[in-house]
């Protein structure tokens, strides 16, 4: 199957493509899901390297894939090498794309938490700490409430809504393995009942 | 693995469980993420908490603060902090691994097949069911951590009013967050050190 775009990819490119993702990196507070906009102002509209089409996907898919969101990225340098032409340019673009977001913020987090673990008994260091944990909370459910409210019509949304109520209710109050829950989410979409 | 109910109440911090290896970090992480579909965020604090115990309910929630208001992916920096506490720099780097490599290799696989089989409705059915259980996991995560809150130096009906305010910010009013971490976020450390003892 040939690709949607073919692409010729110098060393400049692929440099600019890993210099831009360091530094979407740094601006990466609350996660790569956070600098979405600019990855694509940059891949799709500056640089034409991925289609809408691609782009969309390469989040959907991860999102519903097992592991860290952040793996969209990945995908995102698969489908520019794929456009270049070539199993290995993808295998190139995985690599490019994923040392380039990761490096920069874990350097940084991890020098953070070794400082802040060596300090903490600075008062400083506990009140920052305890003192972002009603933030975190009010973070988590605000995730929660957004993924879920992302289907807008009740009319027609409302029996996915009652599926994510009731899915937070069960893990709210019980101990049952979380793959039961996604298993039955799963049949549940896939015979088109929410 | 000690158990809690019958330990001494003088028992030391480090009776609490920890991760025994690298290798032991790097499969933790791996199972940890490979339960994550639709994100990890839901899947960690069960895991670390509740199953492992490697953090306390209050653990978790100061951690996650950093994990949070540092750059990169919250999962990826939580994953780092706890690997890098027990084992160093390896064991962050084990950790880290562990969190990727696997997920890494089955994302592209699942990106490979969606070009031959993604125009199937049951399979996108299936993606939005499991995306609706994921959503409600991750706001019910953050309902059982509001319970560590009634330990927070801060009274209980401040550090409940400033996470309903912080979900009215984000969830509601949409605000940008970098102005919700420094203005509430500030607000809460101010109050809280105001409250600490020197």
């Amino acid at each position: 199957m040939n690709p949607p775009l073919q692409l010729v990819l110098t060393s400049a490119d692929w440099l600019n493509l890993f210099g831009h993702y360091l530094l979407l990196s740094l601006m990466s507070v609350g996660g790569a899901i956070s600098t979405t906009a600019e990855m694509h102002r940059f891949l799709v509209e500056q640089h034409g390297w991925l289609t809408q089409a691609q782009f969309n996907e390469s989040i959907a898919i991860a999102q519903a894939a097992p592991g860290p969101n952040v793996l969209f990225v990945a995908l995102m340098g698969w489908n520019v090498g794929m456009n270049a032409g070539s199993t290995a340019a993808a295998c190139l673009g995985v690599l490019i794309t994923m040392v380039g977001i990761m490096l920069p913020s874990t350097t940084l987090t991890y020098m953070a938490a070794q400082w802040g673990y060596r300090n903490r008994d600075l008062r400083a260091v506990r009140a920052f700490k305890q003192g972002m944990a009603p933030i975190v909370v009010a973070l988590l459910v605000s995730t929660g409430l957004i993924l879920g409210g992302a289907n807008h019509r009740l009319a027609t949304d409302w029996p996915i809504w009652t599926l994510s109520v009731v899915a937070g209710l069960i893990i709210w109050r019980t101990r049952i393995h979380l793959l039961w829950l996604l298993a039955a989410g799963a049949v549940l979409g896939w015979y088109q009942i929410v | 693995m000690p158990d809690p109910s019958t330990a001494p109440a003088s028992v030391l911090p480090d009776a609490q469980p920890r991760p025994d290896s690298l290798r032991d970090l790097f499969f933790s992480f791996t199972w940890l993420a490979l339960q994550g579909f639709g994100g990890v965020l839901a899947v960690i604090q069960r895991e670390m908490v509740e199953r492992k115990r490697w953090l306390t309910q209050e653990q978790f929630l100061e951690d996650w603060a950093v994990a949070q208001i540092m750059p990169g992916p919250n999962v990826v920096n939580l994953s780092l902090m706890v690997g890098g506490r027990y084992f160093g720099l390896k064991g962050a780097l084990a950790a880290l691994a562990g969190m990727l490599a696997a997920p890494l290799v089955i994302v592209l696989i699942l990106g490979v097949l969606y070009t031959h089989y993604g125009h199937y409705p049951q399979l996108a059915g299936a993606l939005r069911g499991m995306a609706a259980v994921s959503a409600g996991m991750i706001a019910a995560t953050g309902i059982k951590l509001a319970a560590a809150l009634v330990k927070h130096p801060l009274p209980l009906w401040l550090t409940l009013a400033m996470a309903a305010l912080g979900v009215l910010m984000v969830a509601v009013l949409r605000w940008p967050l970098p102005w919700i971490l420094l203005g509430l976020g500030g607000f809460g450390v101010w109050t809280t050190y105001r409250k600490l003892p020197r």
